[in-house]
């Protein structure tokens, strides 16, 4: 059924270029929570049609993986990234190192980078979908420009999120190979990772009443 | 045991997250860093099984690295006391989450040395960020916070990195004939010689990249020297002397899966174009260095660059490279917690400001000189025969130049280092101060690190430096 496989890594790559193009913060990080959504659904997608006869042992590891990531990616952490933002009180994203428009037409750029860096990097086993690559790519390469281009720090928790999210959807190649205790480990990680940003993006609302990094510079040689 | 290794630690954190009393958060410290040494020196007896379903599994370079964890985090936790004790800081919610997060780091770094599975491993690294980044923000300065900031965001980063190389790695033995294995160092080592091609060196240089990052290799190394200068000074010694070192295992282990391969040689050229970039960058600042801790973070990068050329360069250059680990940890922690000494002494870490360490801190001026000289890489401290064994590796290979570039560029950052260093230490002294900043426990951890790296130079114990042949046999060596 790799037809709703398809459909969430459209639904995936949308979203990354929605993130790209607006500049309100909040509605990036609900558009994150969607894509955690997506990304719940797709072991799912991918994985549940994969067995025929008997039950397949890994299923109840898929379902909980499914689960796991809903919860973390979709509520947990859009919550706490939401109230960083509130606590900081920005709205926007003003001025960024480079503007919206060139942003997007960059991260177009990227996107057709990443087929064609799918082309060349083939799977080197039968590929659950001819999609699943060149998304994961493109979900890495657009969480990047969001990190490099914008200057408040929720917005770059925000690239982060989504540079973790196309690494996810590489690991979805490999869910036979990695036990659920350490995916579940890597799932914490994420997860005290964005609480820890958040204390400190609260530390530097406090301190400097603003979350700007660009102004995070007084430390050279 | 492998197991109580890391759990221990964690459980006592949070042990000491809920204990009010600061004395008992120090005895919990200290005694499970003890215990954490005798527990290392135990496994040092024999072989311990593999635990857990093979989650965890201690191998010689994990054991190395792991004792050298042992021993640098016992000498912070002493240096901690008189630290906490009697430090200028007064915040005490600070100071509640200091014990347990210096715990919980001891947890994290413990489980990247004692598990060969790539995937664990990661989250373990990624724990050790997590873990250690409210120590960086423990005085609260505003310096502090950037420090803590940047070190966050690049280090997550890169580690995320470091993840799809995983990832990737793991994507290649699917592909291989032999089946898919699991993550682990000895499935991976299988399947290596029928890994696809492209996806193994696309593995190796985002595990490059990414724990590169954390292990402080230019041009991934800009949070370093901010978050070892704004670091608390035992916190700094840690970072330097033990953080670095797990960052340096786990390029290691992917290390190990592209010898298996049998197709090495360009992770040993990107490993030797990475290193030589570190030693050339780091000298370079060093040379025009004014902040006393910021010349010791570069003198950080610089080590780790000189032990990535040694691992690249292979033969005996992988066991000088292991034991010049060994050796950095002892001086550079050492070093750090000197500098913790002098900032409280004379309030700056503006090497301009601070003259006469000599007069003011004997003690502390003569253990810096001593170590700074061992660093330096003077005979005859252990540092000289790890850097020498290495250059002349260099030398006698296929790029003469590269040993002739490398010793020059080892030269530059002694010059750097005596410029900042030897007018700190003499100048006009003042007696009357003398004493009020020296506790015994402030000196004594230098002191036992500065004699370990003068032992280093003139006998490595046999049952050391046979586990170091044994680690570079698996490293190329």
């Amino acid at each position: 059924m790799t037809g709703y496989a398809d459909f969430l890594l459209l639904v995936v790559l949308v979203i990354d270029l929605y993130i790209v193009a607006t500049s309100r913060l909040a509605s990036c990080v609900h558009a994150s929570a969607f894509q955690g959504v997506a990304l719940a659904l797709l072991p799912l997608a991918l994985w549940a049609p994969g067995y025929a006869g008997g039950v397949d042992p890994q299923v109840l590891h898929i379902a909980l993986m499914s689960v796991g990531t809903l919860i973390v990616k979709a509520l947990v952490i859009p919550q706490l990234v939401l109230r960083a933002i509130r606590e900081a009180n920005v709205r926007r994203e003003v001025e960024p190192f480079v503007s919206l428009h060139l942003s997007v037409l960059i991260a177009a750029l990227l996107v057709g980078v990443s087929f064609w860096m799918a082309s060349v990097l083939v799977l080197p086993m039968p590929a659950p979908t001819t999609l699943l690559v060149p998304v994961a790519f493109a979900t890495v390469l657009v969480g990047f420009l969001v990190l490099v281009s914008r200057k408040k720090a929720v917005t770059q928790v925000v690239g982060y999120l989504m540079l973790e999210n196309g690494i996810f959807i590489f690991g979805q190649t490999l869910v036979r190979q990695i036990p659920f205790a350490v995916e579940l480990g890597i799932l914490l990680d994420l997860l005290v990772g964005v609480f820890v940003m958040g204390i400190a993006i609260h530390h530097i609302s406090r301190a400097f009443d603003h979350i700007d990094t660009e102004l995070l510079s007084a430390l050279k040689d | 045991m492998l197991s109580l290794l890391v759990i221990v630690p964690a459980i006592f954190g949070v042990l000491a997250l809920y204990s009010k009393d600061l004395r008992i958060d120090l005895v919990l410290l200290v005694g499970t860093a003890l215990a954490h040494l005798l527990a290392t020196a135990y496994l040092w007896t024999g072989e311990s099984g593999p635990e857990l379903d093979r989650l965890l599994e201690l191998d010689v370079p994990g054991l190395l690295f792991l004792s050298i964890t042992s021993v640098i985090f016992l000498s912070a936790s002493l240096y901690t006391i008189p630290y906490i004790l009697h430090g200028t800081h007064d915040k005490p919610a600070a100071l509640q989450r200091f014990i347990p997060c210096l715990l919980w780091f001891l947890s994290a770094m413990t489980l990247v040395a004692v598990t060969q599975h790539l995937a664990l491993m990661w989250a373990a690294v990624e724990g050790t960020t997590l873990a250690s980044a409210p120590l960086v923000y423990f005085y609260r300065r505003r310096g502090a916070l950037e420090a803590t900031w940047k070190y966050l965001l690049v280090c997550s980063v890169g580690i995320a990195l470091a993840l799809l190389g995983t990832f990737f790695l793991g994507i290649a033995a699917a592909g291989s004939s032999v089946g898919a294995s699991d993550l682990t160092l000895s499935g991976l080592s299988r399947a290596a010689p029928f890994m696809a091609r492209p996806w193994l060196k696309a593995a190796f240089v985002l595990a490059l990249v990414g724990y590169g990052t954390k292990m402080g290799l230019a041009p991934l190394h800009t949070w370093l020297p901010d978050t070892h200068s704004e670091a608390p000074s035992p916190v700094s010694a840690l970072l330097s002397g033990a953080l670095l070192n797990c960052a340096f295992l786990a390029i290691l282990r992917f290390y190990q899966v592209c010898l298996a391969s049998g197709d090495s040689q360009f992770a040993r050229t990107l490993l030797i174009v990475l290193g030589m970039a570190s030693l050339l960058l780091a000298s370079a600042f060093m040379l025009s260095q004014r902040d006393y801790k910021r010349l010791f973070a570069y003198s950080s990068i610089e080590n780790m660059g000189i032990m990535s050329v040694g691992m690249g360069l292979g033969g005996a250059a992988s066991y000088g490279a292991l034991l010049h680990a060994v050796n950095h940890s002892l001086c550079k922690a050492g070093l750090f917690f000197l500098a913790g000494n002098v900032l409280r002494s004379f309030g700056t870490t503006l090497a301009r400001d601070v003259r006469g360490v000599l007069g003011r801190l004997p003690e502390t001026g003569v253990l810096l000189l001593a170590l700074f000289l061992a660093i330096g890489g003077v005979p005859p401290f252990g540092p000289f025969w790890s850097e020498f064994l290495i250059f002349q590796s260099a030398l006698a290979g296929a790029h003469a130049w590269l040993g002739v570039l490398f010793v020059s560029l080892l030269g530059l950052a002694f010059l750097g280092m005596a410029g900042v260093l030897l007018p700190m230490l003499s100048g006009p002294g003042s007696i009357q101060e003398r004493r009020s900043a020296e506790s015994r426990l402030s000196v004594l951890p230098p002191l036992a690190l500065a004699s370990a790296a003068l032992v280093m130079g003139l006998y490595i114990p046999s049952f050391l430096a046979d586990a170091l042949h044994r680690a570079a046999g698996m490293l190329g060596g």
